[in-house]
């Protein structure tokens, strides 16, 4: 808890007694208790390293600020340094680019892909009068083509007809032509849950990228996520190349560490976060807000 | 292999190995501690270690790889799915469903889940893949009505087991929350012994969240097993360990994948030698 690291790190303050300038003494005792509050958090340990290393430096020799003591100053630069990395700039879905613009949903089974989906449709659709197609490319997981084609017809979006028997790949060219032939603004192609490291099937959604040429490729990924985010982002991302994170379930109670985590490891921009089942719960990123959420706020 | 003096740097090591398969700080703390007390500034190989953190693994896990037991006097077994949004608690039914038809065992599926778009289809393709009845309403349909179906219709057909699928939730919605009990609530009427098992889908991504999920789920609904699923990918569930000392909740099968097939007992010495990446 936030106030919990506040006040682990008042407790260690008040027995050294010290005011003025933070100690590297000081400030080593701080980020213990600091590390071990992002691991509860699910940050992956690599992404707590060089946290901890960039507050170090930070924080060694800054003076505490009137009126506050020293835990609270730490807990301060801790987060000011997690909204920087997090991106103090909010960055939305880009769209520059001649329609048809195709937008491709990434992740592992389950994490809120066709949901997310049928929202950004319903955000292109009512925020930016787009015009946009839905269509289904997941032919493995029962039911699914259905699933997106009724989020459709609930939110009045147009979805691609359904051709049974076709795969992905062949899908992904027909969205494109139809999108082309039709007059589509968007075309956001809605993928099966793969795990990373599936070879075939992450050779699979290669083909994909390749066929529809996305101008934005989004990870869809679970604010549950532990350390495994890492993995996850890392093969994602060097195998066929985000342009961005969503991350869904912030409506939950987890912590969200694996949004900082997969920062790290990508470099890509946390774009928008799933609040709730409904196709309306999608809100932009914000970073002072998983910030406070990874601290226990 | 070549032995090497048991030292802080080293120890640091594996308690870093234990993070990153989600043990969690604690767990991993303790269990570098326990080490460092036996075997500090001895020679020992990488191996030995590894070895000898799988074996304090696989005693706190041994307890609660226990399989599922389908008592044949109730009839029908009456066994509820719950758990968090896409864990695997539809998947899971249909690989029950199959092990249950496979040992002879007439099982119904109740398609509990009224809420989430397609979901009424999707059970019904496992029913078909599995060889089971569906109990089923529309979407938008009451759940524990649809349940209380089930259950009369499943009792009177002289099932053996019924399957009860509902829609994920999470775990922070006291309305959801209150739904699932309202569907336990309606059950009972018809048989107050059951649910006989209420099941929890844990997905092996999850990290630390997993404490929460199990603390309320089994608060509102008394959970009595878990199924840890995704086991398949790259995440280890290193959760569970904390659970298991936590909660002694049984861990009756892990997921290994999509399929039907995908669904094996939960072995405490295979998952304790794969969390500290032996196999
Ligand atoms: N509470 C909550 N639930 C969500 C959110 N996004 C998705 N879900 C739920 O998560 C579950 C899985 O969502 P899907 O959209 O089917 O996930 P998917 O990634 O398409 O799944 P696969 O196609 O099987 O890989 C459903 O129950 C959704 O209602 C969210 O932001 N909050
Ligand atoms: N790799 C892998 N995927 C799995 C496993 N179990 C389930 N899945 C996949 O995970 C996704 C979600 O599974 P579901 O069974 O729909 O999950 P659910 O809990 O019923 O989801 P909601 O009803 O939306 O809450 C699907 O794509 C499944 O195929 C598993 O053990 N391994
Ligand atoms: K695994
Ligand atoms: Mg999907
Ligand atoms: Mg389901």
């Amino acid at each position: 808890m936030f106030d919990g690291l506040t006040g682990r790190l008042g407790d260690i303050f008040d027995r050294l007694r010290k005011r003025g300038a933070l100690s590297e003494d000081d400030v080593n005792a701080a980020l213990r208790e600091v590390r071990i509050a992002l691991l509860e958090a699910d940050v992956a340990l690599p992404a707590v390293k060089s946290f901890i290393q960039g507050v170090k430096e930070k924080a060694i020799g800054t003076e505490v600020l009137r009126g506050i003591n020293p835990g609270q100053m730490v807990v301060k630069i801790v987060h000011d340094h997690l909204v920087e990395l997090l991106g103090a700039q909010v960055e939305d879905l880009d769209l520059n680019a001649a329609p048809p613009i195709p937008i491709l949903m990434l992740g592992l089974q389950g994490s809120g892909k066709t949901t997310t989906s049928a929202k950004i449709a319903v955000r292109l659709k009512k925020r930016d009068k787009k015009k946009v197609l839905l269509a289904s490319l997941d032919t493995r997981r029962p039911a699914a083509q259905e699933q997106l084609r009724i989020l459709g017809e609930q939110t009045g979006v147009a979805s691609l007809p359904v051709i049974p028997g076709q795969q992905p790949v062949e899908i992904a060219r027909r969205a494109m032509e139809v999108g082309r032939l039709e007059g589509y603004d968007v075309v956001i192609l809605d993928t099966a849950g793969r795990l990373a490291i599936d070879e075939e099937l992450m050779a699979e959604v290669v083909a994909i990228r390749d066929v529809a040429r996305p101008v934005e490729s989004l990870l869809v990924v679970d604010a549950m996520t532990g350390q495994d985010a890492v993995t996850v982002a890392t093969n994602f991302n060097e195998r066929v190349g985000i342009t961005g994170i969503v991350m869904t379930r912030i409506d939950g109670d987890a912590r969200g560490g694996a949004a900082l985590s997969m920062r790290h490891v990508t470099g890509k921009p946390i774009k928008l976060m799933g609040m709730g089942e409904k196709t309306d719960a999608l809100e932009p990123f914000h970073p002072d807000r998983i910030a406070g959420r990874i601290l226990g706020m | 292999f070549t032995k090497k003096k048991l030292d802080d740097e080293a120890l640091e090591e594996l308690e870093e190995l234990l993070i990153r398969a989600d043990l969690g700080p604690v767990t991993a703390a303790r269990l570098t501690a326990g080490l460092a007390k036996t075997r500090f500034g001895k020679e020992v190989s990488a191996e030995e270690v590894k070895d000898y953190l799988a074996t304090e693994l696989q005693k706190i896990v041994e307890p609660v790889a226990r399989p599922l037991v389908i008592d044949p006097s109730k009839k029908p077994h009456i066994i509820l799915l719950v758990g968090v949004n896409g864990t695997g608690k539809t998947t899971t039914i249909g690989k029950l469903a199959r092990q249950f038809r496979d040992e002879g065992k007439i099982v119904w599926l109740a398609a509990g889940d009224t809420f989430r778009a397609a979901a009424v289809a999707q059970l019904k393709v496992w029913g078909e893949r599995t060889g089971c009845p569906v109990v089923a309403r529309d979407t938008g349909a009451d759940a524990a009505g649809l349940a209380y179906d089930a259950v009369e219709q499943a009792t009177k057909a002289g099932a053996d087991v019924l399957l009860i699928d509902t829609a994920g939730r999470l775990q922070n919605k006291a309305g959801l929350m209150e739904e699932l009990r309202k569907i336990v609530r309606v059950i009972k009427k018809l048989n107050p012994e059951a649910p006989h098992t209420t099941l929890l889908t844990l997905d092996a991504t999850t990290g630390q969240n997993a404490h929460s999920q199990i603390e309320v789920f089994k608060d509102m609904v008394a959970i009595n097993g878990l199924i840890l699923t995704k086991l398949d990918g790259s995440a280890r569930g290193g959760v569970l360990v904390a659970l298991a000392e936590k909660f002694k909740l049984p861990v009756h099968a892990i997921g290994v994948g999509e399929g039907v097939y995908d669904m094996r007992p939960f072995e405490a010495r295979a998952f304790s030698r794969a969390l500290v990446g032996m196999e």
